[in-house]
């Protein structure tokens, strides 16, 4: 017999026993007075609550200790280290909140169980407290808001001047990027342009000459240490999101309407190679649920110095090369003039939309 | 409504109630024209209609629940294989091994489950039916009509989303959020296909089940209060029902449209959420539609909803704690005002869902701002709770148990709202198991224990048993000590940024450290299950061989539910309603154990 049927059969057992023990306590509870046998399950019931406090709270510690390891180390960008000072001032605030009212729910349920010769203290109300109560929370979320939308104005503002662009598209089950090439502007593109045949994946418009020089890539996204990255960001089936974990970092990618983040790279992926060990990659998740490979789109980051990144781009062709030549395979015969195809519209989902303030 | 109707006393009492004539003689038992059809299956009784939910919710949480320990097989094994499974599901887990699709399907439908078909039909349903007639002495609804008929939208419902677990393409897999485009596109996904339809539907059934419902309940509360009832003289449990209604009734219609859009983009090719895709080498023409406004439609229900879950839950745990103390509950009318501010604010923060949507980070402030200040009335019916505990003379019965471990599941889940409600610290938890944790912990498992503080203390009034008291004291135990050890260290893995619905992390190099961890949770997240199923054994096996109940008022309580026969009859009182002269929780007063709302106020009492 196999090993679950085995499990099955202990449950089934379990089960059995667990009822006949139940069945019969309640036989001796009338054997013994019910109210006897009320008494002694109070004072039991009682006893276990303060041990669930005090072993409860070993839990915790122990919980920390195992796993604070395992969570991810230093924030690998300026967003990252702001996100974790709140992270830290929130776990200090709410972590005496925690301790304080945990102890005194349980402590007070032991404490005040019920006694032959105690009498419960009619207290229906106290403005006093009520007011208490009321206000010292309100002072602290006042702080923890206050905080929080401080970081936040500055995580969300306006990427500086001297970003690098990256335009990032999400699809069923991966990652593209493409970089503004040596013009330094995004070519126009319109989505009932893409064609993968013709080696135009993101419906880029070729007749906009900012377009011809846009580098492609898939999967693998290079950039910068300790120069501001803003990433623009689109889906072209459902929505998506881009998650960079390492850099705190989180965008949804929506399908009609672009989205932008930035933020500073401080380590090169070499450098966290040597902290983290050989396997360390800067991985980019897809953190909105987006189809059956949800769990498998996985891209990376490779952060490296000005002069890698800048041997890296140079090593690629613009997209419109890879664009022509696939038509010129469709076409044995090229007209020297023309260019591709291109439907002839504007950009229906317009620029990507930018918030400041 | 019809106190003065009733000339004849006990045993021979002829109630005419909603147009029709109900006989009773003293044992309550009926002898008139009533079938079986009419008293279990067609019933306008109220108390029997709770019961059709709570038993229609149970077998829900039964599946709900298995589906959490299929995918926690998978999570915690992911590599290996379980013939079991294939038995079972043949080709969604072939060589017994969950297929993607498959763990979709079943983390979307156990969250849709577990949200509505038991937190709200099953909660809220139970006891709004039970409770409301009973404790502010009517006897039954203002609609019994129409509240038979929010139960069969409820069965209805509950059909067509058990049908489309049946169908060829699985039930819908994009999450219980049900996002466009994934929803809206069925060459997305297989779960977008017929069973997407099939769920909109089925949600559209429980939107109309949740009006009849509540339109119900609120004129019920409004209007057929016993003489003397004010509305402070309510029970808590009353009021929190009454404002879980006012929720429902203002955001679930909010949903529909928003469903009702939806179906419209999957059949009718409009595009209110499409726009710009490229979908399987396919260009769609929708355009210029947004997949945000559906987000918003979503989430200005989903958010109510999530207290249209725990208000109840409050109700039930501030009564039974205050019975079980012996004492008052402390600040009634703070308890009421903190009822009022949660129901107000939750209509104002549903875009923190939201906050990594692209949507303008200056909207986000205001959002940030509202969502925080629910913790004020939170805290405050914390503190609360707490000083209703504090000197008292405590019985730990097991609905006080799950009372005080709702109490603490409160307390934790909320706080980690707060980091979540912080946009800035928002971006980097978001939609990962920080997440999963808190709302499990907020207003999953919290609520289970107001339910259950709830079934284990009205018990006797809807059965006329207890459940035993062992079972229940081992239910109690297992599930508080495994809920914490299920969530607690998910909040590690979502400070890891670990993200929600993989079902695989073998691949990663960022999430892939939690192995003994998540095999951790898979084990105890099985035994609290088995464990549930005890309780639903209990359940069942008291209705026939439970302890009977001999007393009247077995806890000694002051509402009006306890002056009724042992087992009421349609009608809930055999002679006049009761008369109401003082508030719900005059417990130990005077020197008094308790004073029934029932007895008249004495000159000589102390104020309060």
């Amino acid at each position: 017999m196999s090993s679950n049927t085995w499990i099955v059969i202990a449950l089934i057992l379990g089960f059995i026993i667990t009822f006949q023990i139940a069945k019969a306590s309640e036989y001796v509870a009338v054997l013994r007075g019910e109210d006897k046998t009320r008494k002694e399950n109070n004072r039991i019931n009682a006893f276990l609550l303060l041990a669930f406090l005090v072993l409860g709270l070993i839990g915790v510690w122990w919980c920390n200790e195992e796993l604070k390891g395992k969570i991810l180390g230093e924030a690998a960008s300026d967003h990252g280290e702001r996100i974790d000072t709140m992270l830290y001032i929130t776990i200090a605030i709410t972590g005496i909140v925690f301790f304080i009212t945990q102890i005194l729910l349980f402590w007070f349920a032991y404490k005040y169980q019920e006694k032959e010769n105690r009498k419960a203290f009619f207290f229906p109300h106290n403005n006093k407290l009520e007011l208490i109560w009321t206000v010292i929370p309100a002072i602290t979320l006042t702080i923890l808001v206050g905080f929080g939308l401080y970081y936040w104005f500055q995580i969300t503002g306006e990427a500086p001047k001297n970003s690098q662009v990256v335009e990032v598209t999400g699809k069923q089950f991966g990652w593209e990027f493409r970089y503004p090439g040596v013009d330094g502007v995004l070519g126009k593109k319109y989505y009932k342009n893409i064609d993968e045949a013709a080696s135009n994946p993101l419906g880029q418009i070729w007749d906009d000459k900012a377009n011809r020089d846009d580098i492609y890539v898939s999967q693998e996204v290079h950039v910068v240490v300790n120069k501001p990255v803003k990433l623009v960001i689109y889906a072209k089936d459902v929505i998506h999101d881009v998650g960079l974990v390492h850099f705190r970092m989180k965008m949804d990618a929506v399908p009609g309407i672009p989205t932008t983040m930035w933020f500073t790279p401080k380590f090169t992926t070499k450098e966290m190679k040597e902290k983290y060990g050989p396997d360390f990659n800067y991985e980019i998740s897809c953190d909105q649920m987006c189809g059956s490979g949800h769990f498998s789109m996985r891209g990376t980051v490779v952060v490296e110095t000005q002069e890698e990144f800048d041997r890296w781009m140079a090593s690629k062709t613009p997209q419109y090369i890879a664009a022509l030549q696939a038509q010129r395979a469709a076409q044995p015969v090229p007209t020297p003039t023309s260019t591709i195809d291109t439907v002839k519209t504007p950009v229906a989902s317009g620029q990507p939309q930018e918030f400041s303030k | 409504m019809n106190h003065d109707n009733n000339q004849h006393v006990h045993p021979e009492v002829h109630v005419t109630h909603g147009g029709h004539h109900v006989e009773h003689d003293g044992d309550g038992h009926h002898h008139h024209k009533e079938t079986f059809l009419t008293k279990y299956i067609f019933s306008q009784d109220h108390k029997t209609i709770a019961k059709q939910f709570l038993i229609t919710g149970m077998i829900w949480a039964i599946v709900g629940g298995l589906m959490s320990v299929l995918f926690r097989l998978q999570l915690g094994y992911p590599d290996q294989s379980f013939e079991i499974l294939e038995t079972f599901f043949g080709r969604w887990a072939p060589g017994g091994q969950i297929n993607p699709e498959f763990y979709y399907a079943l983390i979307t439908m156990h969250g849709t489950i577990l949200v509505f078909f038991v937190l709200t039909g099953g909660l809220s349903g139970t006891f709004a039916n039970l409770l409301i007639p009973l404790q502010v002495g009517a006897r039954d609804m203002a609609s019994p009509l129409m509240n038979m008929l929010s139960y069969w939208f409820f069965m209805l419902s509950s059909l067509i989303m058990l049908a489309s677990l049946f169908v060829q393409t699985g039930p819908a897999s994009g999450g219980w959020t049900a996002y466009p485009p994934l929803s809206a596109l069925a060459q997305a996904s297989e779960g977008s296909k017929i069973g997407m339809d099939l769920w909109i539907v089925s949600m559209a059934m429980f939107v109309v089940m949740g009006l009849l419902g509540n339109l119900n309940y609120i004129a019920t509360i409004l209007n057929m209060r016993t003489k003397g009832m004010t509305m402070t003289r309510m029970p808590l449990t009353i009021w929190a029902l009454f404002f879980t209604a006012i929720l429902g009734v203002l955001s679930f219609p909010v949903l529909l449209s928003g469903f009702i859009l939806l179906l419209f983009d999957r059949n009718l090719g409009t595009s209110f959420y499409l726009s710009d895709i490229y979908v399987k080498g396919q260009i769609l023409p929708n355009e210029g539609g947004s997949a945000i406004l559906y987000q918003h439609l979503f989430w200005f229900l989903g958010h109510p909803e999530v207290y249209i879950i725990i208000l109840p839950a409050m109700g039930l745990v501030s009564e039974v704690m205050s019975v079980n103390s012996r004492k008052p509950i402390f600040g009634y009318m703070a308890m009421v005002g903190s009822l009022f501010a949660i129901t107000v604010l939750a209509f104002l923060v549903w875009a923190h869902h939201m906050f990594v949507s692209g949507m303008s980070p200056f909207l986000g402030s205001f959002f940030v701002l509202l969502t925080l200040l629910i913790a004020i009335p939170s805290a405050i019916k914390v503190f609360n709770w707490i000083t209703t505990i504090w000197r008292g003379n405590i019985r730990f019965t097991p609905a006080m148990l799950f009372a005080i471990g709702f109490v603490s599941l409160f307390i934790s889940g909320g706080l980690t709202g707060i980091f979540l409600g912080n946009s800035t610290i928002d971006i980097h938890v978001h939609d990962t198991y920080f997440v999963i944790a808190h709302f499990h912990i907020v207003m999953g498992v919290s609520a289970f224990f107001g339910m259950f503080a709830g079934v284990y203390h009205w018990y006797p009034k809807m059965y006329g048993r207890y459940l035993n008291n062992t079972l229940g004291y081992l239910h109690f135990w297992v599930t508080l000590v495994g809920a914490y050890l299920i969530f607690w260290p998910m909040h590690y893995m979502g400070l890891a940024g670990v993200p929600r619905r993989y079902l695989d992390f073998r691949l990663w190099t960022s999430f892939n450290q939690f192995d003994n961890l998540n095999k951790f949770i898979s084990i105890v997240t099985i035994i609290v299950f088995a464990v549930q199923l005890m309780f639903v054994f209990n359940f069942f096996y008291s209705i026939w061989k439970g302890r009977k109940v001999r007393s009247q008022n077995p806890w000694n309580a002051t509402t009006l539910e306890w002056t009724t026969p042992i087992r009421p009859g349609h009608g809930n009182w055999p002679g006049e309603i009761p008369e109401v002269h003082r508030w719900a929780y005059d417990y130990s007063k005077d020197g008094r154990d308790f004073i029934p709302q029932t007895e008249p106020v004495n000159p000589d009492e102390t104020k309060h």
